[in-house]
């Protein structure tokens, strides 16, 4: 027999994964309803081809391209940023340093990450941009540069933390192999470790590309709000999120077309961190079964 | 003069000791076996000899290893060098997540070895010499991790002496493996005396005794007796071993 009380918690947990599940629901239902009011009006081949966004403007253009090519060159910047130093730092933590230095400095490093992203906006906008001004004197005061380098550093631990992990869930019988061949610590790390973690590596940097891509305090702070097709990291620029949190604050009304490109745009994100999602989920699942 | 020789060695693993003043030497070309109950301290005795208790934090190690006359914890040593001139074979295969020729070209790797045809060579030489070769020469590209237990066994062991080291240090090498493939590492260990210094743990006691020249009989930390195998197994001095090599305890 199952007590009341039992049955009662359980009842309630039920309750709780289901609100959970019909949020999602709810939230995919919107966009995709949305985003087909959206394409009702405007072509998606208009969408996917045509090199200008300035749904605010008299002439009204709806080509998402410059949006994602501003996410994703400041997304490149950050990672560019993120990489090599978080995977440097985790290789670091876990082969060189001592365990208690380890214990330490890893809670430490995701303060970065718990830093308000408005904090490093304003960094970017208000120290980095200047500093930056004085080597580069045509960078504009908005920029992808700086809000893509604060990104990078904010990404640090995503990257380093969870590297950290996959090194360490390395058996520890692979390890002694190496050093047993004779191997020194730098090729014991990036010949073996490395190789090894890189199913776990890659997962952590995945992670970190979906938050660079999701982030948008940084970049509407310091990186502008103009939707532009350019590789020039030393522009402004306008991403997905910026043009999100625009259009958000401003007044236009509900269910104008203006209003609709929140979720063209909204689903575009989506699409992206949800592939990405994918891609990591599959990697996991294989890397699981390798080490079974 | 002797290939290894303890003298006097202590270890401590924090507080605690696991290594009683133990001296041995070691004449080259043999086959020793340490034997003795788990936890009596043979895997850290072994370990001594190519320093691979540094990788253990609060270790601490008293007393004299030498190799070739060569004290390995005193002089100024690159460890890293040593242990190319020392292999070892684990108790669980560890096969580097590579293909198969990677892993025995591995130790020429970190040398800095990159000739192709030198590499070719010493693969096929290797796997030859663990008796591999005939298994997996048309699939040197796959990886080691496809193997079953006791190839990837020998893997190790071709992976080893791809270095050509002069010593092989082996942790109860066949333990997990199937009486076939122990057959067949036994073989092995026998073929590969007449090039390099073998020193074998073992739980299994016809194993010590089928390959080894001579054998340590290890309790709680102490060397009870050291001496040629058939002495030990049919003649022994003392009590301890006695008991243990007729089964009684451990
Ligand atoms: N890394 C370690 N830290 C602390 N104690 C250890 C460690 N490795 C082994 N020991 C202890 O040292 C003793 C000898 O262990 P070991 O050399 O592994 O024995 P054997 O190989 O004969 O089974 C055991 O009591 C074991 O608990
Ligand atoms: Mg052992």
């Amino acid at each position: 027999m199952v007590s009341v009380k039992e049955r009662i918690i359980e009842v309630i947990l039920f309750l709780c994964s289901l609100l959970t599940v019909l949020i999602t629901l709810g939230i995919i239902v919107i966009l995709a309803s949305e985003t087909f009011n959206f394409f009702s009006k405007v072509s998606i081949i208009e969408f996917f081809t045509e090199t200008e966004w300035t749904p605010l403007f008299a002439n009204k253009k709806f080509g998402i391209l410059p949006l994602v090519c501003g996410t994703l060159l400041v997304t490149v910047i950050a990672i560019l940023v993120a990489l090599p130093l978080g995977l440097t730092i985790a290789v670091y933590l876990n082969e060189y340093a001592n365990q208690k230095f380890t214990a330490v400095v890893k809670p430490l490093l995701e303060i970065l990450a718990a830093i308000p992203t408005v904090v490093y906006g304003f960094f970017a906008l208000t120290f980095v941009t200047p500093l930056l001004q004085r080597v580069l004197p045509n960078l504009s005061g908005f920029n992808a540069l700086s809000a893509g380098l604060v990104m990078g550093v904010m990404i640090i631990p995503y990257i380093s933390s969870l590297s950290e992990d996959a090194l360490r869930a390395v058996p520890k019988s692979l390890r002694e192999a190496a050093y047993g061949m004779g191997s020194t610590r730098l090729q014991t790390a990036f010949k073996v470790m490395v190789p090894a973690a890189s199913s776990g590596i890659i997962v952590s940097v995945i992670l970190a590309i979906s938050r660079a891509i999701g982030e948008t305090m940084i970049v509407a702070i310091a990186a502008g709000q103009e939707p532009k097709l350019t590789l020039n990291p030393l522009t402004s620029l306008e991403t997905i999120t910026t043009y999100i949190v625009q259009v958000s604050m401003g007044d236009v009304p509900r269910n104008s077309i203006e209003y609709s490109t929140i979720f063209s745009a909204g689903i575009t994100l989506f699409i992206f961190t949800f592939l990405l999602n994918n891609i990591s989920f599959v990697i996991k699942r294989k890397y699981h079964q390798k080490y079974e | 003069m002797q290939k290894l020789e303890a003298r006097n060695v202590n270890l401590f693993y924090g507080e605690k000791q696991a290594l009683k003043d133990i001296s041995l030497g070691i004449d080259p070309n043999t086959v020793t076996a340490f034997i003795g109950p788990s936890g009596c301290g043979k895997s850290t005795f072994l370990r001594c000899f190519n320093r691979m208790n540094d990788l253990i934090d609060n270790v601490r190690i008293t007393g004299d290893i030498l190799i070739d006359g060569r004290n390995i914890y005193k002089s100024k040593i690159n460890v890293d060098e040593h242990r190319k001139k020392i292999g070892m074979v684990f108790q669980k295969p560890n096969p580097f997540p590579k293909t198969i020729y990677e892993n025995v070209a591995f130790g020429l790797r970190i040398k800095g070895v990159k000739d192709k045809s030198v590499l070719d060579e010493t693969v096929e030489r290797s796997l030859r010499q663990a008796a591999l070769w005939d298994e997996v020469k048309d699939d040197l590209k796959k990886s080691a991790l496809s193997l079953s237990g006791g190839q990837q066994q020998r893997l190790c062991i071709a992976r080893t002496m791809a270095v050509e080291p002069s010593v092989i240090l082996m942790d109860e090498p066949a333990s997990a493996l199937d009486p076939l493939s122990t057959a067949k590492i036994e073989e092995l260990i026998y073929e590969l005396k007449s090039k390099y210094t073998i020193v074998i743990v073992t739980h299994n006691m016809q194993q010590a005794a089928r390959v080894s020249d001579k054998t340590a009989f290890f309790y709680l930390g102490e060397l009870i007796e050291y001496n040629t195998t058939t002495t030990i197994f049919t003649n022994p001095k003392k009590e301890q071993t006695h008991n243990y090599i007729t089964g009684r305890f451990g």
